[in-house]
């Protein structure tokens, strides 16, 4: 690499790491969080008794997991303004991502209550609680260490899903790299660059992955 | 339960106390648990034909029988782990227990008496159920214990959450039990680092904090290795003589001639026999009840 590469690099890398921190990270954070109330609401829905209440969670994910995120995006921004409904890139991406974990996190979230045994909402019954206190004291507590990993699993894809949102005006990560590139022409260097950026904030949550993970195996034998 | 009372006393009514094992039938007034007509079916297959059950305070039931006989259905019942097809059953709670005579919101009948009548249309509610649970307790064959809390805290879990008991007091009997039953230094270790017979005490533990009126042990030494039950089958031994009230299902005929006030041999969903311990192991009546035994004494 030449050494006027070297500083396009170093210099890019200022707008790249504030659309990270700006852009890319909040957004993956917000979402997610949303995303995850989003989906174990809807993981309770499809274990309700209540068949209508399943459905609608149901369908709700076949959607959801059925199209794709970018389609997904691109009618809310760009769709919904034909209805009148007019909303900025930064909720308009929050919106899209958000509903997109909700739909996969729930199957997560579903299964993971399911694997705790039934010998466990037994004994919560056996001991007075109503399902409601079962199922926040003792299930979803053991359901938790179940779901780490693939909640981790979709968090990240989350992470990498954001570089759609520079499709719909979004000032993050990957929206900064191809400024950079149009203007200096380098797109290999730039691309490249932010392919690394992204790579280094997933690594970090690797790490944050197994610490929690060792957190919560705490009380299970080894 | 007055304050006085120590955690590990069962409730009692002041004036009639049967001891176990003295073999004469309970008054009719001193029945604590009464089971009339209790049938359930899981889907086309009957399990319960019409169980009819009175166990007297202080007493101690076994229940032995043939796996699939129906006993385990019949304790689950009690608790409300099952819903009845029809039936009903009622637990009366010690006059001197202030405690459950207040945790009685649902259910029909007069003072202290709950019955629930599986028969109603609709069938009971769930406020009915968790009546019934609260007047009993489970202790479960795998032990069922919260994996993700600690021994004290699998025991605070009923007393403190759900029933509101000021947390100091509970910890100062849980504690107390713990120390009876030789787990003073594991109230501070998860399940998981606990042996089986160890496991199985802390639930009993975890059962008796509840404060029930009547206690249920389902098969609670099956998953233990042979060299632990002897441990559990003491611990369930010393608290009949107390005078607790239970229901035991169990494979140990042996404990069960010693233990129990009385015995139900159930087979096919029905009660085939039921008296004293002795009668029912040394000469039982029915036919199907020496061909069980017979197999169970002479397994090879």
């Amino acid at each position: 690499m030449t050494q006027s590469n070297w500083d396009l690099a170093l210099s890019a890398l200022g707008p790249i790491l504030m659309g990270a921190i700006q852009g890319t990270i909040p957004l993956a954070l917000v979402s997610f969080a949303l995303g995850l109330v989003l989906a174990l609401a809807l993981a309770l829905m499809r274990l309700s008794r209540l068949r209508w209440l399943s459905a609608i969670a149901r369908v709700f994910i076949s959607i959801v997991r059925g199209t794709p995120l970018l389609v997904q995006l691109f009618v809310i921004f760009y769709g919904l303004p034909s209805l009148g409904l007019l909303i900025d890139p930064w909720p308009s991406a929050v919106i899209a991502f958000s509903i997109n974990v909700g739909g996969y996190a729930a199957e997560v979230i579903r299964a993971a209550i399911l694997s705790v045994p039934q010998g466990q909402w037994e004994a919560a019954w056996m001991v007075g609680m109503s399902r409601r206190k079962a199922l926040t004291r003792i299930i979803l507590p053991q359901a938790a260490r179940v779901s780490v990993p693939p909640l981790s699993n979709t968090f990240i894809s989350l992470v990498k899903d954001t570089s759609l949102a520079s499709l719909i005006l979004v000032t993050e990560l990957f929206r900064q790299a191809q400024k950079v590139a149009a203007f200096s022409q380098e797109f290999m260097l730039l691309y490249l660059e932010a392919a690394l950026v992204y790579w280094v904030i997933c690594l970090v949550l690797s790490t944050v992955q197994s610490r929690l993970e060792k957190r919560l195996d705490r009380y299970v034998a080894h | 339960m007055s304050p006085t009372d120590t955690p590990l006393d069962p409730p009692r009514e002041p004036q009639t106390e049967p001891q176990p094992g003295d073999g004469t039938a309970p008054a009719a007034s001193a029945a604590l648990l009464s089971v009339r007509g209790l049938r359930k079916s899981f889907g086309t297959t009957r399990v319960l034909e019409s169980i009819d059950l009175t166990v007297g305070r202080g007493r101690v039931l076994a229940l032995i029988g043939p796996s699939g006989s129906g006993k385990t259905t019949i304790l689950r019942c009690l608790n409300g782990l099952e819903t009845a097809d029809g039936g009903t059953i009622t637990i009366t709670a010690a006059e001197a227990d202030p405690a459950a005579a207040g945790a009685t919101p649902a259910g029909t009948g007069t003072g202290t008496e709950l019955t629930v009548d599986f028969g109603a249309a609709g069938g009971p509610r769930d406020k009915q159920l968790a009546a019934l649970r609260d007047r009993s307790a489970m202790v479960f064959q795998n032990y069922n214990l919260f994996p993700h809390n600690t021994v004290l805290e699998n025991v605070l879990e009923g007393p403190v959450v759900v029933q509101r008991r000021p947390k100091a007091e509970v910890t100062a009997e849980a504690l107390a039990l713990l120390t009876r039953v030789g787990l003073a230094d594991k109230t501070d270790a998860y399940p998981f680092e606990l042996s089986g017979g160890q496991q199985q005490r802390v639930g009993i533990v975890r059962a008796l904090a509840l404060r029930p009126q009547l206690l249920l042990f389902d098969e609670p030494t099956s998953s233990l290795d042979p060299e632990l039950v002897g441990d559990v089958l003491r611990l369930i031994k010393e608290l009949a003589i107390e005078g607790w009230t239970m229901v035991i299902v169990t494979h140990e005929l042996e404990f069960a001639r010693e233990v129990a006030s009385e015995i139900a041999f159930v087979d096919g969903g029905r009660i085939v026999e039921h008296g004293d311990p002795k009668q029912v192991l040394r000469h039982p009546r029915e036919e199907r009840t020496r061909q069980f035994l017979h197999r169970l004494l002479n397994p090879f």
